[in-house]
């Protein structure tokens, strides 16, 4: 029942390979669908990765064919999806808890899904940096600066988006993590920063238009590879990227939604593409793309991208994101208490 | 709509309801017609519908009154309908403005500028939003000079009120319009033979004939801005309590799991946006029977 | 009145014309005529605000889509038309359009002809409920399908488990595009066929034709205006729909993605001009129905003026 408005488009395109295939004889030929939901910065990275995999399986499995779909859009918006039924093969989400509600709330993937893979199922990490107007007007060099009267701060709505998340923690764990810091003066120093914030946008993609296009704020809390992709995309003679004392290691999760791909039949494919990711070529698109690879080899070549950073992770400040979720972004937490007295 | 208000106005055909639920007619096809509208009407609006009440009462009434009256939703009511009202009361006199000179004054251009007013509803609203946040932002064509000024629309409360003004235009002007085509002359004129100047005729004979029609216009226009979402989320910059729309907190609600929430914040829209229209239809019908005695 | 405001020449002797107007204006019947037009003047005024505020409010912002469309020049314009995410998008509006418009249609016209040629109590409220769909904010209109449709929802398991798709596929897109322009159609027709009154079909039913016979040859040929335009209104809400189609698309490039669905995907992958260069092809497409519109409302116009005409005829 499904009317696909692609096949018109599929068979343009793949006319020649249909042909040559049945030139060859291959009568058995099977064509796989597998769809990536993912979230929005990762729009050129597995742009990369699906053309790789593609072209690497397609020759192991010869006469078969394999299509990747991609959904991009706000990491929750997405859980959300799949969650209501939207049939991903793979999730790739921006952030642990994200995946984990595929669980919690629909039963879609074992509770266990975090250790599937290695790295608690994180096959690349990144962090939050700072992307300031060229040659740094406001003198913006660490997190304390961005409390200062004056600097406008641009960074999406936590409650909406993913990487926002990150941000809020970044920040808070900054101020906790202070000599003398404590969970009043975290509170009080994420309370400074996001009054000094003029435009909450539900995405981080919907930010980065407003920081990049209108010209609005001084500095934009950014995912690291967003803000390389900004300079790259819009002008290095525009931005810089600052790099904070210290930030949060952001481990964006991947899971394979097991009840979908096993009522599809695509368990295997979807299992290898995942594992694709961990593999040195894997790894090398990750690192081209201005995420941090696992694999040192791949952290080795893309170094000049990479400063070292003091990073913390979620677990040794916050106790894991079930926990930081209900006690920061849940309805009538940290966050809606900055807004509402 | 446009149509349908500018012949509704002029046509005279409702009668007065008596006796059962069907006055005698010799036309065949009203138990079919009747039928597929009430089948089709539940298949495609009410049945869903109907499913987003049931599910706000799985929570119970206590819960559901402290979700729609926590104080984020009650600013974002605050916000969504006090824009709204303005935008329909600035339409209101922008409205009025382009249908009279629309229905009055012969001169170059008129026709496509007669046209134009209907953009708004041609343009799909994300357009319309990605436009008007790039015209209206500090660094665009209309919003650097506002900002000389020291007015900033895009991401605060005016760029909401922009974004309303732009997509329930066409509503006011094609209301009002056709009333003032088909207001006869001979009135005015009888004014002004009985010595009335022409501000005093406008206030005693044109004004009371177009009074509905504005006020019809106001309504679907102030109803048509309660819902949009669209065009708004561009340019509002979506800060809780101050520039948070309605429509936009649902959505939050649902990116949180939060099902039964969300659609506990849309019944009460609905139920509002439905009190308006049932108000709009009536006072077009008391209109009518009116005009028809 | 002069028949054009803009053409009347602002010349030396002004001062000498105004004496003669007041001359003229001071006699009976120039008086009548100065009092039931305004002075130039005014007239000037409201000409030239009018024209500020479309010009403002909506001129502008449609020049701007223009304007940022081709800031790479023509071919990087169309290098955004042609690809092929920008086809399928075109292709899945297309079909969206192309199912829910004549569903519209049938509805609209049985609605129209149970609303306008019988009386039964409730017409207010049932007419009341045709308009809703049209005050209803779109994130709810979407919010609804899901609720039924989606895996948590009321029918989805079954669905899923019987492998039809419905949310995130294209049923979905098209049972919210139907949803966003229902009233259209209806509300359209209605008033027409009001106007038309009964008496044309009721001397066809008296003379032997049947019902059908009586819609097509007689009921048909009087609204196929309003038709057109009710089908015009409904088909340019369905291809700008947003808002609705957004909550239940999945937004899977190439296949689940509408035009205006396409514009934001553009937009969020920092290909401005592309957006709006796609955007731009909507606008076009909202110019032309503005004119084809604007064609079909001179018919509406004549359509319920020969009605009236006949109507005082008989009478």
């Amino acid at each position: 029942m499904k009317f696909s408005t692609s096949s018109l488009r599929t068979v343009a395109l793949g006319l020649p390979l249909v042909i040559s295939l049945a030139l060859a004889g291959a009568a058995s030929a099977k064509t796989y669908n597998l769809l990536n939901v993912s979230y929005d910065p990762t729009r050129e990275l597995y742009k990369d990765v699906n053309a790789a995999f593609i072209k690497q399986w397609e020759a192991k499995h010869a006469g078969d064919k394999l299509n990747i779909q991609q959904s991009h859009g706000g990491s929750g918006k997405q859980a959300r999806a799949v969650i209501d039924g939207l049939q991903a093969d793979v999730v790739t989400l921006a952030l642990h808890y994200d995946v984990d509600v595929l669980y919690s709330v629909a039963h879609l993937i074992p509770k266990d899904w975090d250790k599937k893979l290695a790295n608690n199922s994180a096959p690349y990490t990144s962090t939050i940096v700072f992307l300031v107007r060229k040659g740094n007007p406001k003198k913006i060099k660490d997190w304390g600066d961005l409390i200062k009267p004056g600097v406008s701060i641009i960074t999406p709505n936590p409650k909406t988006s993913g990487g926002a998340r990150w941000n809020y923690l970044a920040a808070w764990g900054y101020a906790l993590r202070l000599p003398g810091g404590n969970e009043a003066k975290a509170r009080d120093f994420v309370k400074k920063l996001y009054k000094n914030v003029p435009v909450l946008d539900a995405g981080a993609r919907g930010a980065t238009t407003t920081f990049v296009q209108r010209g609005i704020g001084d500095v934009f809390l950014s995912w690291e590879n967003e803000a390389h992709l900004a300079i790259n995309e819009l002008g290095p003679d525009k931005f810089e990227i600052i790099y904070p004392s210290v930030s949060i290691l952001a481990e964006p999760s991947v899971a394979v939604v097991e009840k979908n791909a096993k009522r599809k039949g695509t368990t295997e494919i979807a299992k290898e593409y995942l594992n694709f990711l961990y593999t040195e070529q894997g790894q090398d698109i990750a690192g081209k793309n201005y995420y941090r690879p696992r694999s040192a080899a791949a952290l080795a070549k893309y170094k000049a991208n990479f400063p070292d950073l003091n990073l913390f992770t979620i677990d040794e400040v916050f106790g894991g994101w079930a926990k930081a979720q209900k006690t920061h972004f849940d309805d009538g937490g940290e966050f809606d208490k900055i807004y509402v007295p | 709509m446009s149509a349908s208000s500018q012949s509704s106005i002029r046509t005279s055909l409702t009668r007065p309801f008596k006796g059962p639920f069907k006055k005698r007619s010799v036309l065949p096809g009203f138990g079919l017609t009747f039928g597929y509208t009430i089948f089709y009407l539940s298949l495609i609006v009410l049945i869903p519908l109907g499913a987003l009440f049931l599910k706000a009462f799985t929570l119970s009434l206590p819960d559901i009154w402290a979700t729609v009256t926590a104080p984020r939703v009650l600013a974002s009511y605050r916000i969504t309908f006090g824009a709204a009202f303005i935008a329909a009361v600035i339409n209101l006199f922008v409205g009025l403005l382009i249908a009279w000179v629309l229905a009055r004054y012969e001169f170059k251009g008129k026709s496509i500028l007669d046209a134009l007013v209907d953009l708004p509803f041609a343009l799909p609203t994300a357009v319309a939003g990605i436009a008007l946040t790039t015209v209206f932002s500090v660094n665009g064509w209309l919003g650097a000079p506002l900002a000389e000024l020291g007015i900033k629309v895009a991401y605060t409360p005016i760029g909401i009120i922009v974004a309303m003004v732009f997509i329930s235009l066409p509503f006011q002007v094609r209301t009002v319009q056709p009333v003032l085509e088909d207001l006869e002359k001979e009135l005015e004129e009888a004014s002004a033979t009985l010595g009335a100047n022409r501000w005093q005729t406008f206030r005693h004979v044109i004004f009371p004939v177009l009074a509905p029609s504005l006020f019809t216009g106001f309504a679907l226009g102030f109803a048509r801005a309660l819902g949009e979402y669209g065009s708004i989320v561009f340019i509002a910059g979506n800060m809780p309590m101050k520039t948070e729309i309605t429509p936009l907190l649902i959505i939050t609600k649902l990116e949180q799991y939060q099902y039964a929430e969300a659609t506990a914040i849309a019944a009460v829209t609905l139920t509002i946006s439905f009190a308006l229209l049932f108000l709009i239809n009536y006072v077009q019908w008391r209109n009518r029977r009116r005009y028809s005695l | 009145m002069s028949p054009s405001v803009f053409s009347t020449p602002d010349s030396p002797s002004a001062a000498a014309a105004r004496a003669r107007a007041e001359e003229v204006a001071n006699t009976p019947s120039g008086r009548l005529r100065q009092a039931v037009g305004e002075p130039t003047w005014v007239r000037r005024l409201l000409i030239g605000l009018a024209l500020f505020f479309i010009a403002l409010i909506l001129l502008v912002p449609l020049a701007a889509v223009f304007h940022q469309a081709f800031a790479k020049g023509f071919s990087g314009y169309w290098e955004a038309i042609s690809s092929p995410d920008t086809w399928s998008a075109v292709k899945l509006t297309l079909i969206a359009c192309g199912i829910a418009v004549p569903f519209n249609v049938v509805f609209g016209v049985a609605a129209a002809w149970c609303i306008a040629k019988f009386d039964f109590k409730g017409k207010n409220f049932l007419i009341t409920l045709i308009d809703l769909p049209f005050s209803i904010s779109p994130v709810i209109s979407g919010l609804v399908f899901v609720l039924l449709f989606g895996a948590q929802g009321w029918f989805g398991e079954f669905f899923i488990d019987h492998g039809i798709r419905i949310l995130f596929a294209v049923p979905a897109i098209v049972l919210a595009t139907i949803f966003v322009t229902f009233p259209f159609v209806a509300r359209e027709l209605i008033p027409v066929m009001q106007a038309q009154g009964t008496e044309e079909e009721e001397a066809s039913i008296t003379l032997g034709a049947n019902g059908w016979q009586t819609f097509w040859r007689i009921t048909l040929p009087n609204i196929k205006w309003g038709l057109l335009y009710g089908v015009v209104l409904c088909n340019a809400r369905a291809m700008g729909e947003f808002g609705a189609v957004s909550v239940v698309s999945g937004h899977i490039r190439g296949e689940t993605n509408t035009l205006p669905l396409h514009v934001e995907i553009l937009y969020n992958e920092y290909d401005f001009t592309g957006a709006f260069a796609v955007a731009s092809l909507l606008a076009f497409l909202a110019v032309i129905t503005l004119i084809v519109k604007k064609v079909l409302e001179r018919g509406v116009r004549s359509e319920i003026q020969e009605i009236r005409a006949s109507k005082e005829g008989a009478v």
